[in-house]
């Protein structure tokens, strides 16, 4: 008894001095260490279009990125599509070290870390989200907003359609932040365009499951072109429904915002002749399909989809400024490394070479896809025909037109 | 065009019909409801992932067996209110002489449980299920387009019910339920297996569930969340029909369907708000509900 309690004794005094050795090598690896957290929708509606992807293509940047001299760590959460949860996982890890946040889906969550990126003086790389106000009003000097904006949707998607005739349109709008500036930013283009709003719906998100009753006002509005001005599980519903009613025979049907994923969800019996825009498509060129040849296994065996791609490129190119810096200075202040950033061209295999603009906004071409027939896909994920592109000094709003106020200054 | 309060009629008519259609999802899934706590005494909160595994089920013996529509319509409510006879003897059966509040505690953390790993095997976007051929296509009523399948849902569940309500109020099974819920113990003295019944029962409203759910395939993305919309605007429906009650549960699926399908067209903002409204009211003035009895 007496040896084993000994034993015991010195298994504590063991364990004890293991755990006050640990801090101390973490924080002396620390020095050397970047830590990217992955804050995303990891249980929620935007799931499989974020989510899981956005960390294996966030890991994926840091294993192309190699090694440059410094180990980076990436951490991952869940914000359940709720800003005060988001904003307490990012004041957590910002304290514990954690040098850039990354994704950040759904607009209301980001603009709430936006702030906080900003009041701790950290990195926040901007993926998921749709708000053009990132880099407008509420543009930060920590925050890169990389991917693609409601501006740039609207205008792509919507100045198409306009030009194909569709001059009135009806919109269905998730009575929501995100559906509303959708909504706003389409109608100014379709009026810049000589189009008129003839009326819209705005249903109660997210406990509407059922939009037939939405589709018949739409259907008896007369307009030419029915906007959805909403996103994931409610678009593909809403598609569903116009296709049983009849209505793609009378008007034209414009998703707003859809991606491969809901275009996999809806199929393409239902989805064939949509047009849609994205800033990232995987079979887009040979840098594209090299990239989702090298994730595709770690992917569930999908290709990634436009937002995890995002992230792919933000963290490389941040890793790089990193790189160009200084691994001390890059993690003294978010502010110069995002300036770093900006000051670098980037270049990678989801967007190819592009910008980063005075106000945070990425900027790269804009994709209108129009969905393939079932007979035209050659493969289960051969969804799209590129039918136009919008290069990038034109896909997003002019710098002038963002009211943002580090421009002004 | 003639015009009621401001309203196209040709709209109006279509709005009606479409609210009849909604109405017969939650007159469908509010019988299971009511079947279940009727007997048991148990709110089944369990009842929205039920639905939702229907229309998994469905969409899997598609996919893996190749198993079609007319086929699902069968088998799934069998495989489904097999896993509902499996819960009601694993967990369900220790709790009768319980409060309420555990049943409706355990079934909302079971149903939980089940939505968190369909979500984490299937994703959360949704798979797709197309309608069968049988019943594609539209009529053209003249004010609206109307999907057959559409009609199709409202004609089976109408069959449903009724025949719900028929097996229960006029069949010596029925009368045996009906018994067992008002003095179980006389009951089993007679020699009738009372907790082989309650069993059944659950089983029984998990299939309705179930059917709704193969119902919704072809209409709604087959995804996780899918129940969850829908269980509280049934449990809502539930209370103004009156706890328990088959024919108020029936009667206010249909007629909250139509005021909700009204609302959509005159104010859509409140169209999620209107059926609590009701509530709300029934439950100040007739507390029991509008079917139930005090």
């Amino acid at each position: 008894m007496a040896i084993q309690r000994r034993d015991l004794l010195a298994a504590g005094a063991a364990a004890a001095t293991a755990s006050l050795a640990g801090p101390r090598s973490a924080r002396a690896q620390a020095a050397n260490t970047i830590r990217i957290g992955v804050i995303s929708d990891m249980s929620g509606p935007y799931r499989d279009t974020t989510g899981p992807g956005s960390v294996v293509l966030t890991q994926q940047a840091v294993q192309d990125f190699g090694a440059r001299g410094f180990a980076v760590e990436v951490l991952q959460a869940d914000h359940q599509n709720r800003p005060d949860v988001g904003a307490n996982i990012a004041r957590q890890w910002f304290d514990q070290g954690v040098d850039a946040v990354v994704d950040l889906p759904t607009s209301s969550v980001a603009l709430a870390v936006n702030q906080i990126a900003r009041e701790k003086n950290k990195v926040h790389l901007n993926s998921g989200a749709a708000t053009s106000d990132l880099t407008g009003p509420q543009c930060s000097p920590n925050t890169v907003h990389w991917t693609y904006d409601t501006y740039m949707l609207a205008k792509s998607t919507g100045a198409a359609i306009v030009k194909q005739g569709g001059n009135s349109w009806y919109f269905i709008t998730a009575d929501y932040a995100f559906g509303h500036a959708l909504e706003r930013d389409t109608s100014n283009f379709v009026r810049a365009q000589g189009g008129r709003i003839v009326g819209s719906a705005r249903y109660p998100f997210p406990a509407t499951t059922d939009f037939s009753a939405f589709l018949l006002q739409a259907q008896s509005s007369r307009a030419k072109v029915l906007g959805f001005a909403n996103a994931s599980t409610d678009t593909v519903n809403c598609i569903k429904g116009a296709r049983e009613f009849g209505l793609h025979r009378q008007m034209k049907l414009a998703a707003l915002l859809m991606g491969v994923v809901d275009i996999k969800s809806l199929g393409l019996e239902s989805g064939q002749g949509l047009l849609l825009t994205e800033a990232f498509y995987w079979d887009l060129n040979e840098r594209t399909r090299a990239l989702t040849q090298r994730v595709r296994a770690k992917n569930q065996d999908r290709p990634p989809a436009m937002v995890p791609a995002g992230c792919y490129g933000a963290v490389l190119h941040y890793l790089k400024a990193v790189a160009d810096m200084g691994v001390a200075a890059a993690r003294a202040s978010g502010v110069d490394a995002v300036g770093r950033m900006k000051a670098m061209p980037c270049d990678d295999d989801a967007f190819g070479p592009g910008t980063i603009r005075a106000d945070g906004r990425k900027i790269h071409p804009g994709y209108l896809f129009e969905v393939k027939a079932p007979g035209a896909s050659t493969n289960p994920w051969d969804l799209y025909k590129l039918v136009a592109t919008t290069p990038g000094d034109e896909a997003f709003r002019p710098l002038a037109e963002g009211q943002c106020p580090l421009v002004r200054s | 065009m003639d015009e009621i309060f401001g309203i196209p009629a040709p709209l109006l008519f279509g709005q009606l019909l479409l609210g009849l259609i909604n109405g017969a999802f939650y007159a469908m899934m509010s019988l299971g409801l009511a079947v279940i706590f009727g007997l048991l005494n148990i709110i089944n909160f369990t009842h929205g992932a039920q639905f939702m595994m229907g229309a998994f089920a469905a969409w899997m013996l598609l996919e893996w067996l190749g198993l079609n529509y007319w086929w699902a319509l069968v088998l799934v409510p069998i495989i489904i209110g097999f896993t509902g006879v499996v819960l009601e003897r694993l967990m369900i059966s220790r709790l009768y002489k319980l409060d309420h509040i555990y049943g409706l505690l355990l079934t909302f953390g079971v149903g939980l449980i089940i939505e968190g790993i369909f979500r984490n095997q299937f994703g959360s976007s949704g798979l797709p299920y197309r309608i069968p051929p049988e019943l594609q296509g539209a009529w053209d009523l003249g004010f609206m387009y109307m999907p057959i399948y559409r009609g199709w849902v409202v004609v089976a569940a109408l069959v449903l019910c009724l025949a719900t309500w028929l097996l229960i109020e006029k069949t010596r099974l029925g009368a045996y339920l009906r018994a067992a819920t008002e003095n179980a113990p006389l009951v089993q003295a007679f020699g009738v297996n009372v907790p082989r019944m309650v069993t059944l029962t659950y089983g029984f409203g998990v299939a309705l569930a179930a059917i709704g759910g193969v119902l919704a395939a072809p209409i709604y993305s087959v995804n996780p969340q899918m129940g969850t919309n829908l269980i509280i605007v049934v449990f809502a429906v539930v209370v103004i029909g009156g706890m328990g009650s088959i024919i108020g549960s029936i009667v206010t699926g249909f007629g909250l369907g139509i005021v909700e399908g009204l609302t959509k067209v005159f104010w859509p903002e409140a169209s999620a708000t209107v059926v609590f409204v009701i509530m709300a009211i029934v439950l100040v003035a007739r507390p029991a509900g509008l079917f139930g009895r005090a």
